[in-house]
């Protein structure tokens, strides 16, 4: 290999991590002035109108410039360096979750091999932000939905870990890609179950509403969260945000068969796009629809429901490969 | 302990648990179908019933500087400074005859709570609801309207609506309405008459 190749393959490189960068500045936003919309509406309001002139387009654009100006406090309990720091733990997965995602053969930013288990490994890294921030702001409030916030990703992980598992094993592949190319219409009804588990743990692994018991704003201030101010709070605003595109990205991926479609060969990625906007549309949905749960029944919920339908949904398709190979 | 109470509220209530959870998404989806209830305010001018309470107006013309509308104010928000002027007697012989003028007339709309009794006991139509309500101020020294703010609210007064359907008549038009009195005997109070034939109006 000569100088000039690494020169190319550097700029690629640039060129892919710009990429994902751009989208992962964007369609957060987008999923974010949608929810404004959708929820204003679902509430008989009509929410943001001004910003930016038509229906309030530049409305998080604002918010995000409000942000910037607002004071940086850290609290003078607070263990600094973590302090300041969890933000960053907190997006960033995200940011390389969405690197490895497919939106076609040819659109993706880096296609690992085994790229389900390095998603759903690297997205349970964030909330280890929500820990950091909970345990360093050194208030009961934070600590108190960092706890929450951790007992949760435990008990939804096995069950969106076993979901996803299920899905591996009936197309052979632990690659997002292979999955996606064995996809066929017929998954929809075999791997409902798993589905729909996949789903509930999605939410749940957001903190989204109704599963946002460490955010409850009535009990706990807003859980880890509650000593953040400016930009630093924007940064887990925007980490949620772009926890719904993975988590729907990936939905669309796994159980929606991602870019296959209609015309596929010329739009290819726009269909991954419009399946995984679908959905972000639906985890929005849940949360103007549902009240919060309490946090026994989250608990009692993931345990006697999503786990026992994750494992009935693996066995069912364990067998269904093996009779059917 | 919890499982025996957990069925009984889904037994007492019409569907359990996954249709309730249905019809919340149900009942989402059709009011995002439906026309929001926003009033887009600032840009669209509310439609305000008749009789909005928004700001009082001052006919200057009808004050007699009679003073009840300040004393029956419960917040004391109503100034009035007057004086009398007299004047002289317009026929040779005659008295001369006393005036208010009205020299002041302001409400203090930082203190008014709205509570419209000047307007009721005024017995000469000299205060009025104007529905108008876009007069906030930056300093709220500046919400001490003099008379001739006051004034200016009189143009944005509405009409009266109109009365209901079988409504009693109103006191103003029966009383013109009325037959004159018939003088019980001419003996009985004959000084009455050339008593009250000397009115200012009459001769003016």
């Amino acid at each position: 290999m000569g100088p000039a190749v690494t020169g190319t393959d550097a700029l690629e490189v640039v060129l892919r991590a710009v990429a994902v960068l751009a989208a992962f500045l964007v369609l957060p936003l987008l999923v974010g002035q949608t929810e404004h919309k959708v929820m204003a509406h679902m509430q008989g309001r009509l929410g943001p109108m001004y910003a930016g002139g038509f229906h309030g387009w530049a409305q998080l654009v604002a918010d995000g410039v409000k942000f910037v100006q607002k004071e940086d406090i850290t609290p003078a309990a607070a263990d600094r360096g973590v302090f300041r720091f969890a933000p960053a733990v907190a997006l960033v997965p995200y940011l390389v979750a969405m690197a490895v995602i497919p939106l076609s053969p040819d659109v993706v930013a880096a296609d690992a091999p085994a790229s389900a288990v390095l998603v759903l490994a690297v997205t349970a890294v964030g909330i280890l932000g929500t820990l950091m921030a909970g345990w360093a702001s050194a208030n009961k409030y934070s600590l108190l939905g960092a706890m929450r916030a951790a007992a949760q990703l435990l008990s939804y992980e096995l069950p969106m870990v076993l979901a996803v598992a299920s899905v591996c094993l009936a197309a052979g592949s632990l690659s997002l890609t292979g999955i996606a190319h064995a996809w066929s219409p017929w998954w929809l009804l075999w791997q409902l179950p798993g589905a729909v588990v996949f789903l509930v743990s999605a939410v749940a692994e957001l903190q989204r509403p109704p599963f946002d018991m460490p955010v409850a704003d009535s009990e706990i201030v807003f859980g880890a969260y509650t000593e953040y101010t400016g930009l630093r709070f924007a940064f887990f605003l925007l980490s949620e945000y772009a926890g719904i595109v993975v988590m729907s990205l990936l939905f669309a991926v796994l159980y929606l068969g991602g870019w296959q479609g209609p015309f596929s060969d010329q739009l290819g990625w726009v269909w991954t796009v419009v399946k995984g906007f679908c959905i972000a549309v639906v985890v929005i949905w849940l949360r103007v629809a549902w009240p919060r749960l309490r946090e026994d029944q989250l608990q009692r919920l993931a345990w006697l429901v999503l786990v026992p339908l994750a494992l009935a949904q693996l066995a069912l398709t364990g067998v269904w490969v093996v009779a059917s190979a | 302990m919890s499982e025996p109470v957990k069925p009984q509220p889904s037994k007492r209530s019409s569907g359990g648990a996954v249709p309730g959870i249905l019809k919340g998404l149900a009942t989402t989806a059709r009011t995002l179908a439906r026309p929001t209830h926003t009033a887009e305010y600032p840009d669209v001018a509310p439609h305000l019933p008749p009789r909005s309470r928004g700001v009082i107006a001052l006919l200057e013309e009808n004050c007699t500087s009679c003073m009840l509308c300040a004393r029956e104010c419960p917040d004391w928000c109503i100034y009035i400074d007057s004086h009398k002027e007299t004047i002289p007697a317009t026929t040779p012989g005659g008295r001369d005859r006393q005036r208010n003028v009205l020299d002041r007339f302001a409400i203090d709309f930082s203190l008014c709570m709205y509570c419209g009794i000047c307007i009721e006991v005024c017995p000469f139509d000299a205060l009025h609801w104007s529905p108008e309500f876009e007069y906030s101020e930056l300093d709220i020294r500046d919400l001490l309207h003099e008379k001739d703010r006051l004034g200016q609210w009189m143009p944005t007064v509405p009409p009266p609506p109109a009365l209901d359907e079988h409504a009693a008549e109103p006191a103003e038009i029966a009383a013109t309405n009325k037959p004159a009195r018939a003088a019980r005997t001419p003996a009985a109070r004959p000084a009455r008459p050339t008593r009250v034939t000397p009115a200012p109006e009459a001769e003016a």
